[in-house]
């Protein structure tokens, strides 16, 4: 027999219950092997491969410049509404795209679900990193941009890694929480777009926080997404932070990654009889 | 020594019924929760009909020990499998496993059609658990045991049928564990490739690896196991050594008609019941061989409650889940006026290949087209006239008709 002489234990399970870290840190292979697959996998068969990973975002924000910042003539803060607008894209691409497929990540391997047990928290986590290349491919174009447009390169840039946590924290928590929804009630699958769309209106991504009156600021900073994408801006712009705003929403989306992952779990083993 | 695994007072409840529909409305939820927000989730479903897939389940397996579940479909196999695998967890019991559990429920998890054979390999091996250098310590051991190296960077939806099923059981053969759970994997590829994964599956039972194996296969289960556990109805019927559990498992099927048997619900369901069916006047249920210079006698009872026009009775004979050939008992359908009837059908057995076969009744009215079926009737097995021992050989074909050529030599 071999030396490790592990006993498992199968039990019933019920109620909340810690997430489970050492398992997951066993299981952290598979987490690397199921992210680069989705990445492998994402651009085969395309004739444009990986550039795809550029040109989404730049045509979005060519397009969103010409609606928003010529016709619309929406304020900018004082920045070219290119950059302006590109630097918001960065984390809500993110968010968008990984909320999106990791809300339906459960159910499309509903045969691995119902197959093989391994903790599910891994599917939609590995969907969540398969989007962190995509990200780090379009922060290269934002550099790209800022020099052509002459912005200047800050100190504050130093606090993007810091802010990239917190946007995954933010995309794993609403993911988590929309993947084991979508297992029980398929509502979700057609919800899920609709609520990324109305979700773009209510973050600055296309407008400034700064549109919206002082004393209702708060409001917005109660949407994770806002500080983030304020706070990306101010990173990468060279803007001052706005720290209150940063804060609100830091602590909405911990508690939305905290409340995301313990329904997770809470219903955890209940997916492969249901889904 | 203590047990590698010990199953106690396992069991399994599902809800089936209206309430429990299987992707109930985010609204029902909602709007239920908001009428009774006091009242706890369980209640709502109280009155929807539960249903035990294992009941009070226990049983011990030594460490080494080989040990195959049977029962019939819907005995709780797999069920007990999945709670085992840890996919589902169980309502009341506890299970203990010492040692690295593995199991395989199926071959090739988790296979992504775009990738490479090489790539697969590393995904599959880590979704059933191993590490990066396991995987790539055997790598070249899986290779040459699937028989795939010329194309192992071809994306596998390239790859034949028989590849890619060859590639996915190297995998999980190579799975390292001391406990290892199988589902009937290996009634896949082609009869060489099978025999193949048998004698894989012989080592590593000799190599004091501990196996649960479920299979329909009775001659797998007898050749693999040396224990045998009966499950019937989610309960444990015997536990004990393989032969004296297959003998039960005969005998019980035996004793109860239409054991095997699925009423397919069809228009006709409310006029004709089918009552019982007798292959050589025997109940189905324990396997009724034919040598293959016998008639093989199938007969069905029913009763016929409302007039039917235009009715025939079939008798479809399948092999492997494909039909054969079916056998009407008459020739122009007529209209069958209440009562009770009994059809008959002879066929010579000499006709069909070796192998198991099973059979299908199908009552319709050439009228409507309205039909009804118990499908899984029985089955019976057509024996071998010289190759015995080849039952199940593929290369025998469906049917036998039985034409032998000639042979000379015309030159030295």
């Amino acid at each position: 027999m071999k030396s490790n002489e592990s006993v498992t234990l199968i039990e019933p399970r019920s109620g909340f219950h810690m997430l489970n870290f050492r398992e997951l840190w066993a299981y952290r292979e598979l987490l690397w092997v199921l992210t680069m697959r989705d990445i492998k996998v994402r651009y085969k068969q395309t004739v444009l491969g990986a550039s795809w990973a550029i040109i989404r975002p730049v045509l979005t924000m060519v397009i969103f410049s010409i609606v928003f910042g010529q016709l619309a003539k929406l304020p900018s803060d004082g920045l070219p509404y290119p950059v302006f607008v590109y630097a918001a894209l960065l984390p809500w691409t993110f968010f968008a795209n990984a909320i999106g497929t990791s809300g339906q990540s459960l159910v499309g391997s509903a045969n691995l679900v119902s197959k093989v047990y391994f903790p599910r928290l891994i599917i939609p986590l590995s969907s969540v990193g398969a989007g962190l290349i995509d990200l780090l491919i379009s922060t290269v174009v934002l550099l790209l941009l800022m020099l052509w447009y002459g912005v200047p390169f800050t100190a504050n840039l130093l606090v993007a890694p810091l802010l990239l946590i917190g946007v995954v924290f933010a995309a794993l928590g609403v993911g988590t929480l929309l993947s084991a929804l979508t297992v029980a009630y398929r509502d979700f699958t057609h919800l899920t777009p609709f609520m990324v769309q109305i979700w773009l209106y209510i973050t600055p991504v296309i407008y400034p926080v700064s549109m919206v009156p002082k004393a209702w600021q708060w409001v917005m900073f109660l949407n994770p997404m806002t500080g983030l994408v304020e706070a990306f801006r101010a990173a990468f712009l060279g803007k001052p932070f706005d720290l209150q705003g940063i804060a609100i929403s830091f602590a909405v989306a911990i508690a939305i990654f905290i409340i995301g992952v313990a329904y997770f779990e809470k219903v955890e083993r209940r997916f492969a009889d249901i889904i | 020594m203590l047990p590698a695994v010990k199953v106690e007072n396992l069991s399994k409840e599902y809800v089936v019924g209206q309430s429990a529909d299987r992707h109930a409305t985010f609204y029902d939820t909602l709007s239920n929760a908001l009428k009774s927000p006091f009242r706890k989730r369980d209640e709502s479903t109280a009155d929807a009909s539960k249903f035990w897939a294992l009941n009070d389940v226990s049983f011990e397996v030594q460490p080494g020990e080989v040990v195959g579940i049977i029962g019939r479909n819907g005995a709780g196999k797999s069920t007990l499998l999945k709670v085992l695998s840890r996919i589902t967890a169980p309502t009341k019991g506890r299970i203990e496993v010492r040692g690295r559990l593995a199991s395989l429920l199926e071959v090739g998890t988790g296979f992504h059609a775009e990738l490479s054979g090489r790539e697969n390999i590393f995904l599959n091996g880590a979704i059933l658990g191993m590490t990066r250098r396991d995987i790539a310590k055997k790598f070249d051991e899986i290779v040459a045991f699937a028989e795939v190296e010329k194309f192992i960077d071809t994306p596998v939806k390239r790859y034949s049928s028989g590849m890619y099923v060859r590639l996915a059981f190297a995998v999980a053969a190579h799975l390292e564990s001391d406990v290892l759970i199988v589902d009937e994997v290996l009634s896949v590829g082609d009869s060489s490739f099978q025999e193949k994964c048998m004698s894989k599956m012989g080592d590593l039972s000799q190599g004091g690896r501990t196996i649960l194996f479920v299979s329909h296969n009775m001659g797998a289960v007898s050749k693999l196991c040396r224990t045998g556990v009966l499950l019937h109805a989610g309960q444990i019927l015997h536990v004990g050594d393989v032969s004296g559990t297959l003998a039960k498992y005969e005998t019980a099927a035996a004793n109860d008609s239409l054991g095997l048997a699925t009423v397919v619900r069809g228009p006709l369901e409310g006029s004709l019941q089918v009552s019982s069916v007798e292959i050589q006047g025997a109940n189905p249920g324990c396997t009724v061989v034919v040598a293959p210079a016998a008639h093989i006698r199938l007969r069905t009872n029913y009763v016929v409650s409302e007039k039917i026009a235009g009715a025939r009775l079939r008798f479809g004979i399948f092999k492997r889940g494909e039909l054969v050939f079916s056998v009407y008992d008459c020739r122009d359908s007529a209209d069958m006026s209440p009562g009770s009837y009994q059809s008959d059908a002879v066929i010579p057995a000499k006709y069909l290949s070796p192998g198991n076969y099973h059979l299908d009744i199908t009552a319709y009215s050439s009228e409507n087209g309205a039909w009804v079926r118990v499908s899984n009737a029985a089955s019976f097995t057509v024996t071998s006239e010289w190759l015995t021992g080849y039952e199940n050989n593929e290369s025998m074909g469906v049917v036998n008709p039985g034409f032998v050529g000639t042979r000379q030599q015309v030159d030295s």
